[in-house]
């Protein structure tokens, strides 16, 4: 049936030259990758969980808004960098202790994401406005937001300052290697790192708990399955959006703090460097899908590690968007996706 | 008499150019079984929609139990007990048939709610046996008697249904006609709009029939199966 149809003809034959073309390309260069060694492979192991932990962590947000209203909220990246910096310059405004920016951040990354949530999608929502208004209307509201940084912060690059760092038990931000016994591997990786892998899994972990199996999260579900059917089992729908706005903004400002923890740069313009690690990691993994978030955020992270550790650290970034193309084209709900969600 | 449980005022709905109803009004009496019945598009679900909430009226007022709720929103509608089960029954297909009962009592905080899980499933066994099966994996006739269990355990004091027959087999069109007379019998106000009027007028003690978004007669049901211009137009 589908041979019979010339475009889907020529489709197929542009995708097959196209994939010839890359085997080409690899069989090329192939025989230099393997002649790089790569220097312990372990080593890269350990930088691909702690960072790809943090893009999980940073696109679950989108996952979560994308699951439940059916948008995607691009102000989410702008959101993460007021994380950051709400987390960096209460330190070094206030001189708040660093136990306290993470919690910080998260309610204040909330409060934001409910206010976008009520400026730039509950008025289109209401007028029935489509979705491509409302991606739209969320683009604008990240420029705003990215410019009020500028506004407030400049545009100077900002860290937590040493002294803050050093305040953290064990020397958090020197390396010690740990070694795993009958492998004989050895992992440098500091106790901050340790830390970033741990939170990030930990509120992951928590909000695939509260998802699946609190009466909140379900009713989340409900809201997600269909919004009518859950206005009528007195599921407050308005209630479900802004709650789901908070908890996206909790984690956009938690993974900005740990951003700010690993790399000594923060910008207002950060988040719009995330911004696109963040779509490829749910497209990768499959929009809406907490486990897919977490899968692809360790993918775009190994994409980006290995190829530098291979000597193509310039071709780190186009890498996740080869296999983003890939997928796409073989599987466009993505690793771990469900086949189109059925929507009543 | 009293006042009734349900009265609607002059209530007109429009999409966009496309005028739905056009000033209706009626009545339903607490204990009653009232049908609404109607050819295709004469504006009965939307009736229903516009009493839970989901459509916005254009004008008119609606009245539940002595209080005004004449532009209400869906959830805070179905929290007073005013109940619709809609159209294609919309049982959420990825939940198990226990977890569907159990969102039916969402914002309930009483104790009882296993108590009434357990009552539905001794009224409905076919439930039980399912209970940890996904929804969208019953039958046609076994997901209407669970959109009907979900909105019972919402403890409804007026059980609106939309078409609950619709696409079922005629064996099991009798059930749901049982199953309303059972609900009835139990104390719950029913307003029920369907298609199938011969049946409804059978289970129902008033009727109102519904032409392109107006009431064109009403009356006790026993009388609107004997008015000949009824039986030619929907008994026929």
């Amino acid at each position: 049936m589908q041979a019979s149809n010339p475009v889907l003809k020529l489709k197929s034959a542009a995708i097959t030259a196209l994939v010839m073309l890359g085997l080409a390309l690899l069989a090329y260069e192939l025989p230099d990758i393997l002649d790089k060694k790569v220097l312990s492979p372990e080593q890269h192991l350990t930088t691909v969980i702690w960072v790809g932990s943090v893009y999980s962590l940073f696109a679950l947000g989108y996952a979560l808004v994308f699951s439940i209203l059916g948008v995607l909220n691009l102000s989410h990246s702008a959101v993460f960098m007021w994380g950051g910096y709400i987390g960096v310059m209460s330190v070094i405004r206030y001189d708040v202790p660093i136990y306290y920016t993470l919690p910080l951040a998260m309610l204040g990354g909330g409060i934001i994401g409910v206010l976008v949530d009520l400026i730039a999608f509950a008025p289109l929502r209401r007028r029935n406005a489509p979705r491509i208004s409302q991606l739209i209307s969320s683009l604008g509201a990240s420029a705003v937001l990215v410019n009020l940084a500028q506004l407030e912060f400049g545009t100077s690059p900002e860290r937590f300052p040493r002294t803050t760092l050093k305040e953290l038990p064990y020397e958090a931000t020197v390396a010690r290697p740990y070694t795993i016994g009958w492998l004989g591997a050895e992992f440098r990786i500091t106790p901050l790192q340790v830390s970033i892998v741990v939170i990030a899994f930990a509120l992951m972990f928590l909000l695939q708990y509260l998802v699946a199996r609190t009466k909140t999260g379900k009713a989340m579900r409900v809201v997600a399955f269909n919004q009518k059917v859950a206005g009528l089992l007195s599921i407050s729908v308005g209630g479900i959006f802004r709650l789901t706005f908070f908890l996206a903004g909790a984690l956009a400002g938690a993974a900005g703090v740990l951003y700010a923890l690993a790399y000594p740069s923060l910008t207002p313009f950060t988040g719009d460097e995330m911004a696109l690690k963040g779509l490829t990691v749910i497209v990768l993994g499959g929009l809406g899908s907490i486990r897919g978030a977490v899968l692809g955020g360790l993918l775009v992270a190994a994409f980006e590690v290995y190829a530098t550790a291979i000597g193509y650290s310039w071709l780190k970034d186009a890498l996740p968007f080869v296999a983003l193309f890939l997928i796409l084209l073989f599987r466009p709900q993505g690793l771990l996706g469900e086949a189109t969600v059925k929507r009543a | 008499m009293t006042t009734p449980l349900l009265e609607v005022k002059d209530l007109s709905v429009s999409y966009g150019a496309i005028v739905a109803l056009r000033g209706i009004s009626f009545k339903v009496e607490a204990g009653q079984v009232v049908t609404l019945i109607g050819a295709n598009g004469a504006g009965k679900s939307t009736t229903l929609n516009a009493l839970s909430g989901i459509v916005k009226r254009r004008s008119g007022q609606i009245w539940f139990d002595g209080q005004d709720i004449s532009g209400m929103r869906p959830d805070r509608v179905s929290r007073l007990g005013l109940v619709q089960v809609p159209e294609g029954r919309q049982i959420i297909a990825p939940m198990t048939v226990l977890e569907n009962l159990q969102m039916g009592a969402y914002k309930r905080r009483d104790r009882e709610v296993q108590h009434d899980i357990e009552n539905i499933f001794a009224r409905f066994p076919r439930l039980k046996e399912r209970r940890r099966q996904k929804a969208g994996s019953l039958s046609g006739g076994e997901q209407q008697m669970l959109a009907v269990g979900r909105a019972l355990m919402m403890r409804p004091r007026l059980l609106m249904l939309d078409e609950p027959s619709m696409g079922l087999a005629p064996l099991l069109v009798n059930e749901v006609f049982r199953i309303i007379q059972d609900i009835k019998a139990h104390g719950t106000t029913i307003l029920l709009v369907e298609q199938n009027a011969r049946k409804a007028l059978k289970v129902a003690d008033y009727a109102y029939v519904l032409e392109r978004g107006t009431i064109s007669h009403q009356g006790p049901a026993a009388e609107l199966q004997n008015d000949p211009q009824i039986i030619s137009a929907y008994l026929g």
